[in-house]
This record gives C-alpha cells, sequence and structure tokens, in this order.
C-alpha cells in the first residue's frame, strides 16, 4: 500500500509510523545510527534496549521534540520536521517522566490538558473511561499525592483526553511496581483493542512479550525486529536453564564448560547458551549436571529451556557487528 | 483536523493562564513573602527614618541684622525642635560649622534683608542641611522650611507684600535618599522580583519537572506557553505595586503628585521588560536553581544595586556610571520618583520611556526567538 507519500489526513494509514535511515548526533555521540522501522496500524510496537540506547532521542523525534541530522520520519503520513503543527494535535506522548503538575489534583490536571487541545474531559469520557474509573476517587487530590501507579494512569489518560491517533510512550512503567505494571499493560492492550496504534519503549525485556512487534535497540541501531516469539526462535544456540546452588560459583562453572558460548542470570535461573548448534539441549543439560556435581555444586539443576527474546538480545549484544564508516 | 486553527487558539491560552494562576495560589509560601516582603520594607524603611529629630541644632548667617532677622532668629529659637547655635556674619564659618558637627541646618539670610522685605523686593533664605546622614537632613531642613514658610505668612501679614524665596540644598548627599526616594525604589524591586525572578523560577520548572514535554508536544504556540505564563504575573506584580503604594500612602504620607495611570503604565512597561529577562534566563538555563541563581545575579543585583536606588548615580566610579545606562530598573526608577514626588508628567520622561519601550521590543524579540517550539 501506499508509504510516505500518503495523504496528511487519510485516516487509514496502514504504517502511521514510518522511520527511514534516521540519525540524529549530539557533539561527538551517535545517538541514532541510521535506524528504519515501520508501525503498523493498531498494532502494539516496542522497543526495548538499555539505558542510553537512543530509545528517548527517537520518541522525541517521532514527537517532533527534535530534528533529526539524516533520514526522515513520518507520523500519520507526516513529516516530523515540516509538519509539525499538524502532527501535535493527532499524536498522544507520554514523556520518560510523568509529565504532571504535582500541585495541581487530578481532575486539574487532566482538565488543563484537555483545555489545551481544545477538548473536555468529558468529550474524551468514553476514550479515557477504562483508566480514569481506577483514580477518578481520587479526583481531588493533587498528583504529588498519588502512588508511582496512580500517577502512570492519570500521566496516561492526559496523553489520550484529546483522542489521538497514535500514542507514544516512553518508559511508562520505569519506577512503578510489578502489579501497575502488570495493570498498565493490560489497559494498552485494551485501548489497541479499540484501533489505536501504540509505540512503546521499555528496558525490562520480559515486557517484550506484551508487544506484538519489537525492535531491540542497542547503541542507536535496530538489532532485531519481529514479534517476540519470531526473535526468540531464531536463537541459534542450544539453551538450558539451570536453576539452585551457589549462584555465583554455578555460573563461573558454566563459563569454564567446554562448549560454552555464554551464561548469564535469568530471573530465578542461569541461562546457558552451547557452542554446539544443532545438538539436544536435554542432552547438554546432562551433561551440566554431571559438570557441575563434579566441582561439587550437587545442589544445581540443569534443564533444556526455550530461548527468549533477552536470550537473543544478550547473544546479539555479544557478537561484534561490523563497524559503520564514521 | 477536528477543529479549525485559530478557532481553538483562546481556549487552551485560558487554560493555560489558570493553571499558572493555581500555581502560583497553590504555592501559599511564596506568594505570602511576595506581598509581606515589599510590605515589610516600606514599614521597616518607614519607621527607620523616624528617628525622632527633636534636637535641631540650627547656625544662622546674617550679615546685617535688622528687625526683621531678629524676628526670624526669635522665631527659630522659639520652637521647640530647634536650638539656635551661632550667629554668623557670613556663610564661611558655616561649612566648618557642618565639619565639627557643631550644627545640622544652616539658615542663610541674604544682606539687607529688612529693608528688601519692606520694599517688596525679593529677600532670599537660603536652607543649607548636613545631609550626612541622609534621612535627617531632609527631615530638619524640611522643618526649618516650615518654620520659615509660617514666619513669611506672618510678615505678610503685618507687613503687605511679602516675598520671601526660599532654596533648600542638601549638602554632601545631592540624591536624598529617603522613604520617599525609597518608594519608587522599591516598586523597581518589586516589580524585578516577581517578573524576572519568578517567571525564570516557573518556567524552568516545567523544563525540570518534564511538563515542557508535554506542553511543546501540544498544539500550543511557543507565544501562547510565555504569554500565559506571563500574564498572572505581571496582574501578580502589579497588585503587589499597588499594595506598596497603597502602604506608603497610608502609613507614611508618602507624596504621590503626578498620574497614577502614568506611573502603572509604565509599571507595565518595566514589568513586560523584567519578564522578558525573565524567559530569556529560562530558555538559557535547565534547572531552577540555577534560573533562579541567574535572576538573582542577572537583574536583581543590578536592580538594587546599580539603578540609583541605593547609590546615587552620580557618586559612581567614572567607568561605572555607563554600565548603569543598561539597567533598566535605573530608567524605570527616574521615572517613578517624577511621577511620585515631583508630578511630572510623559512630556519630561519622554527620553526615560522610550528607553524602556526600546528594551522592551528587543527583549520581547529575543525572549520569543529564544523559545523554540521544540527540544534544544
Amino acid at each position: 500500500m501506499t508509504r510516505g507519500r500518503a495523504d496528511a489526513r487519510a485516516p487509514n494509514l496502514d504504517e502511521p509510523v514510518v522511520v527511514r535511515d534516521v540519525v540524529k548526533r549530539f557533539g561527538d555521540t551517535v545517538a541514532l545510527d541510521g535506524v528504519s522501522m515501520a508501525v503498523r496500524r493498531a498494532e502494539i510496537f516496542g522497543f526495548i534496549g538499555p539505558d542510553g540506547a537512543g530509545k528517548t532521542t527517537l520518541f522525541r523525534i517521532l514527537t517532533t521534540l527534535l530534528v533529526p541530522d539524516a533520514g526522515e520520519a513520518r507520523v500519520l503520513g507526516m513529516d516530523v520536521v515540516r509538519d509539525l503543527w499538524q502532527i501535535r494535535p493527532r499524536l498522544g506522548y507520554m514523556p520518560g517522566r510523568f509529565s504532571l503538575y504535582p500541585d495541581l489534583s487530578v481532575i486539574e490536571n487532566l482538565t488543563f490538558f484537555a483545555s489545551v487541545f481544545g477538548t473536555t474531559v468529558d468529550a474524551a469520557r468514553d476514550v479515557i473511561a477504562p483508566i480514569y474509573s481506577q483514580i477518578e476517587r481520587f479526583h481531588d487530590r493533587r498528583a504529588a499525592a498519588l502512588s508511582g501507579g496512580m500517577k502512570q494512569k492519570l500521566a496516561l489518560c492526559c496523553a489520550l483526553v484529546h483522542r489521538p491517533d497514535v500514542l507514544f510512550l516512553d518508559e511508562p512503567t520505569t519506577g512503578v511496581d510489578a502489579v501497575s505494571r502488570r495493570e498498565f499493560w493490560e489497559l494498552l492492550g485494551q485501548l489497541k483493542a479499540s484501533g489505536l496504534t501504540i509505540v512503546v519503549s521499555t528496558p525490562y525485556m520480559d515486557e517484550a512479550g506484551r508487544c506484538d512487534r519489537v525492535a531491540l535497540v542497542q547503541r542507536g541501531r535496530i538489532l532485531e525486529l519481529d514479534a517476540p516469539g519470531v526473535i526468540g526462535s531464531r536463537y541459534r544456540h542450544p539453551l538450558v536453564a539451570v536453576r539452585g546452588g551457589d549462584r555465583q560459583r554455578v555460573l563461573t562453572a558454566l563459563r569454564e564448560f567446554p562448549h560454552a558460548v555464554s551464561a548469564f542470570p535469568f530471573g530465578e535461573t542461569i541461562h546457558y547458551a552451547d557452542a554446539r548448534s544443532g545438538s539436544d539441549p536435554a542432552a547438554i543439560a546432562r551433561e551440566l549436571d554431571v559438570w557441575l556435581a563434579q566441582r561439587g555444586l550437587d545442589g544445581a539443576r540443569a534443564e533444556a529451556a526455550q530461548a527468549g527474546i533477552e536470550d537473543v538480545f544478550m547473544d546479539l549484544m555479544e557478537t561484534p557487528r561490523p563497524q559503520a564508516a564514521a | 483536523m477536528r477543529r479549525a486553527p485559530g478557532s481553538a487558539a483562546r481556549g487552551p491560552l485560558v487554560a493555560f493562564m489558570v493553571k499558572e494562576v493555581q500555581h502560583i495560589l497553590r504555592d501559599r509560601q511564596t506568594l505570602t513573602i511576595l506581598i509581606l516582603m515589599p510590605l515589610l520594607q516600606v514599614v521597616l524603611f518607614g519607621y527607620a527614618l523616624r528617628t525622632d529629630i527633636q534636637d535641631i541644632r540650627v547656625a544662622v548667617v546674617d550679615p546685617t541684622p535688622d528687625y526683621a532677622t531678629l524676628a526670624l532668629r526669635n522665631r527659630l529659637g522659639a520652637t521647640d525642635r530647634f536650638r539656635l547655635v551661632q550667629v554668623l556674619p557670613d556663610a564661611s564659618r558655616l561649612e566648618t560649622l557642618f565639619r565639627r558637627n557643631e550644627a545640622d541646618v544652616g539658615v542663610e539670610v541674604a544682606p539687607r534683608f529688612g529693608t528688601r522685605l519692606a520694599r517688596g523686593e525679593p529677600a532670599d533664605i537660603q536652607i543649607v542641611a548636613d545631609a550626612s546622614d541622609p534621612n535627617g537632613g531632609t527631615t530638619m531642613a524640611a522643618y526649618v522650611n516650615a518654620v520659615i514658610d509660617d514666619f513669611a505668612g506672618q510678615m505678610g501679614a503685618s507687613g503687605g507684600a511679602v516675598h520671601i524665596a526660599l532654596d533648600t540644598r542638601m549638602r554632601f548627599n545631592p540624591t536624598l535618599a529617603s522613604v520617599n526616594l525609597f518608594v519608587p525604589g522599591l516598586i523597581a524591586l518589586v516589580i524585578t522580583l516577581v517578573s524576572a525572578l519568578m517567571t525564570a523560577i516557573s518556567l524552568s520548572r516545567e523544563k525540570e519537572r518534564g511538563t515542557l514535554e508535554s506542553l511543546l508536544v501540544s498544539p500550543l504556540r511557543p507565544w501562547q506557553i510565555i504569554v500565559g505564563k506571563v500574564l498572572p504575573y505581571l496582574g501578580l506584580g502589579l497588585t503587589i505595586v499597588l499594595l506598596v503604594l497603597a502602604a506608603a500612602w497610608g502609613v507614611f504620607r508618602v507624596p504621590f503628585r503626578g498620574s497614577l495611570a502614568l506611573l502603572l503604565g509604565e509599571a507595565l512597561l518595566y514589568t513586560l521588560v523584567s519578564l522578558a529577562l525573565g524567559v530569556l534566563i529560562a530558555a538559557r538555563t535547565s534547572t531552577q536553581r540555577s534560573a533562579m541563581l541567574a535572576a538573582l545575579v542577572g537583574t536583581m543585583m543590578p536592580s538594587a544595586l546599580l539603578s540609583g536606588m541605593i547609590f546615587p548615580i552620580a557618586s559612581m566610579p567614572a567607568w561605572l556610571r555607563p554600565v548603569t545606562y543598561i539597567v533598566p530598573a535605573r530608567w524605570f526608577i527616574i521615572i517613578a520618583r517624577g511621577v511620585m514626588l515631583e508630578g511630572v508628567g510623559l512630556v519630561n520622561l519622554w527620553i526615560e520611556t522610550g528607553v524602556l519601550v526600546l528594551m522592551t521590543l528587543v527583549l520581547l524579540v529575543a525572549a520569543v526567538r529564544s523559545f523554540d517550539a521544540r527540544l534544544a
């Protein structure tokens, strides 16, 4: 279908966000080193990567706050540099730090952001209802007195109050407790079901599975871009999860194993990758049990594991990639 | 687009100002300080200057004593507050008396005073006050002035057309810092404080909190953000100015001789200059703390020290004097003193007003330009 050249007012763009070869430098630091990608309509697209990977810079370019040094970015078919004032009323943005006024109450914050976009809270009732209903009983409370999870929901309401066509959430779950994080992702799922395109970034790889597609970002480049499951299935090494035993000693022992590619902590377990591609992970697990027992680490148990996005990410980060010319 | 551009422009701006007023009203502590501090300063200065002057030592220079000068001397000596310390044949010794601190006020009567009075010719009396204690000097001269005025009135009543020309001179302090002169300076400081300092802090707070990012992504234009930010502080500043004027007049009878509308108009102009400075400072700083420091050093200090409010410009070293020309407060204080104390109209203040208008235009343009529609 048409890309890029689409009519600015066309409501049904197949790719509401298109980025081509975007480069952004800050002095000597290259924040974005030739990023290209596209977000499909009504999907949740996630940028996964550590702090300093360039996620926030890309979000600021997409939300018209920064101008790229090279390349082009289009949101809803419009150029982020040239069509600044046409784009702004139609995008919702939740910056990394929740942009709320702590001395204003919940309803005052919401009313303010509604008025700034020339609308009212009532007009947006149906859009924000699922979220607002959770914080409505605190409508008189000052934003400063809200918990992290409630602040996050209020910030989301503020970003949605003008019925945007695409929503950008920069690390929305950073600094929020686990329960609120889960609730938040459920809300994003509901919003997506209503047809909203959502672009989100997170440093938490366990949140990748909540996205339809993800881009793994590192040092201003996209390393991998696909559905989370597909990315996991592309993992090239047999993978074994080891649990129990003295964690630090087990880690050292695994790294000393002759066929080891990598071993790193993964939640409760340690993920071990083997160099012998195509081998049966279960067989390798048995070998590891013996190897660990020989070193007096009887408490540790190894078993075959399914590779997840985090494994891919660790692998990609350790693989030297061809360096782009300066 | 849901709305035609422009039709929504009014709503957001009003909403922004409402939000700003809420910020101002919620921050009770700052608001209290902003209102009480200037009022407290008026009261403190006013009372500090009221050191009761009871014993004023008067030296009379009377080259040709006659019935009229004797009457004057008696009159001065009979007044409670005065003590006639010496009668001199000529003015040359007066300076010595001042230096030795043996007299506070000198009254110089012109030669052949009585004869001149009798002939209906102008008879001069000059009052010379030691103003090394500036506040005392003014007050003492005023007392003597009042007594001589009274004396002249009586002479006129008994002896036909009497014309006494009074000429008051202050020695050692030509600018006469006093409560009257202090109030215009205080008004300048209040405006600088509320407009430059508070605007700079408030705008950089949006940066520091990250709320500016949300504002920028909205359809609000940079000028709307600036105007919405600035107007409430303009209102606050002018309100405090009126309070200061009312306090100065109500408690200390500081005179207000000129047009209040003119003064408020000029205050508005000076407020705009300060607001533009505040916006410029906020544009170049990223935290509230640095904005506050920059505003204190960049606007408050020059307004207090280089404006002639406290230290007379004429007594500054020659190299420093030209620097005061770029301090907006210098011009505003000249205007405010002229309007309040002398009742001068715009006709006589057009140079100072013109300078302020020019500063306003240049700084406003610079302020709006400094404020990008994007992040720096």
